[in-house]
């Protein structure tokens, strides 16, 4: 596993914790382990999908308080323009 | 010709084994965008998607708000458009340079503050630029010649091409028979024959198209997308305008605009007021940007003061602030004002009688 890293996309609102994921994750290294803190409910079902889409693995969903925790372990770099498996 | 002809196999470039062409597709979340990708997915071409993000998307943000539709099954369309088709999605911040947009169309507004023709040469010449910096070889959209009464008309889509900078490398899947010819089909990446001549503002071949690619639950067609197209809307961002003197704004402006009840008891200040917990726990987030009210004695809303205030529009605030809430009827309530980077104090009021309220305070 790699380096753990944190974003806390609170009070954000559909798409930006998604956007803000898209931005972090593009300056970590495949292996890195992000853990995501938000309040927009869609985070719940939007973060998962961006994952799938993107090659990124989703490690885990938690709630406490109406704040998400998400957990998401980078994947192997699929550049722009790369072929889809 | 039934749809079904028309998608029957025939060779292109991108089906001769050589590594496929690649286009960049405008992914908005709609039926449209999502149709025009995939006709072209049909004909191998390899395709990535591109969502914007402006600030005045409608969709999420009043459902992620208000208590009443938390309930309501929420997702980000354009990443279920994305996995539909199996394809990446690229999200864009063009927050501050959509600002120019806004405030200074080149081709102006349509029925509201909408600057459509602007707008979708923006997003085009965006998605152009993305293009040339990632290797990709043409941009599509789901447009369909007369569709929309300002950028998708027979003659304001050559504009968009022209403006954007795309020129013939922007195709439309869907209209392309009633376009003249793009680089893509002379380049022999495409096949025009298997594209579509749509037109028209009736949805029924989309729909259609979508039955015959096993398209269902997708985005309802001819659905707002855009606040600037929302009348009400409008309003509070020219009011916004108009009370600052100066055409400008920041994310955190159009996002308060989406919420709340708006009233201008004096030209000097607005008081943005909560509707429900939802809206109260989402506003909450800004209170220490703002000098702000809420109820202690009973249920109620928090309020916003937007502006610079005195003691009589406090004590005005926190009136209006009581009207709303659950004490309407007391004949005290007591509240706690907070002025920005102060303390709180606790002010017994009379609530403001509704009948009172002047029609020209809502904005």
């Amino acid at each position: 596993m790699g380096d753990k890293h944190t974003l806390d996309a609170r009070r954000l609102l559909c798409p930006m914790p998604v956007i803000r994921v898209q931005q972090k994750v593009s300056g970590l290294s495949p292996g890195d382990v992000l853990e995501v803190w938000c309040t927009d409910p869609g985070a719940r079902n939007d973060i998962p999908a961006w994952c799938r889409i993107n090659g990124h693995r989703l490690l885990g969903i938690s709630e406490s308080d109406g704040e998400l925790t998400l957990t998401l372990e980078v994947g192997e770099s699929t550049a722009p323009g790369s072929p889809y498996d | 010709m039934p749809i079904s002809a028309v998608l029957k196999d025939v060779p292109t470039t991108a089906t001769s084994g050589q590594a496929p062409p690649k286009a960049v597709a405008l992914i908005s979340g709609g039926l449209d965008s999502m149709l025009a990708a995939r006709v072209m997915m049909e004909q191998g071409i390899h395709v990535e998607g591109l969502n914007f993000f402006t600030g005045f998307c409608v969709e999420g943000h009043t459902h992620a708000i208000r208590n009443k539709d938390r309930a309501v099954p929420k997702r980000n369309n354009a990443l279920w458009v994305a996995e539909q088709l199996g394809i990446r999605l690229h999200f864009v911040d063009v927050v501050e340079e959509y600002k120019n947009i806004v405030i200074n169309p080149r081709h102006g507004y349509g029925a509201n503050l909408n600057p459509c023709l602007d707008c979708k040469s923006f997003m085009v010449g965006k998605a152009h630029q993305w293009m040339q910096e990632h290797g990709f070889d043409f941009v599509i959209t789901g447009e369909v010649v007369g569709q929309r009464p300002m950028s998708q008309r027979k003659d304001t889509m050559p504009v968009v091409a022209r403006e954007s900078g795309a020129g013939d490398r922007l195709l439309r899947p869907l209209c392309a028979k009633r376009l003249p010819e793009t680089l893509p089909e002379r380049e022999g990446w495409v096949n025009r024959e298997a594209m579509f001549d749509f037109h028209g503002r009736s949805r029924k071949p989309q729909m259609a198209l979508a039955a015959r690619f096993g398209f269902s639950d997708y985005a309802q067609p001819a659905g707002g997308c855009c606040f600037l197209t929302n009348r009400e809307y409008t309003v509070k961002l020219k009011d916004l305008w108009q009370s600052r003197g100066a055409r400008d704004y920041e994310l955190d402006d159009i996002m308060l605009l989406k919420v709340g009840r708006h009233l201008r008891p004096r030209p000097h200040f607005k008081l943005i007021i909560a509707r429900e917990d939802g809206e109260n726990n989402f506003l909450s987030g800004y209170r220490r940007q703002f000098t702000h009210i809420c109820v202690t004695s009973h249920g109620g809303p928090l309020t916003l003061v937007d502006g610079d205030v005195g003691e009589d529009d406090l004590l005005l605030a926190a009136r209006l602030t009581a009207r709303y809430s659950q004490g309407r009827d007391a004949d005290v309530v007591q509240v706690e004002v907070t002025v920005r980077g102060g303390e709180p104090r606790l002010m017994s009021v009379t609530p403001f009688p509704a009948d009172d309220i002047p029609k020209a305070w809502y904005i």
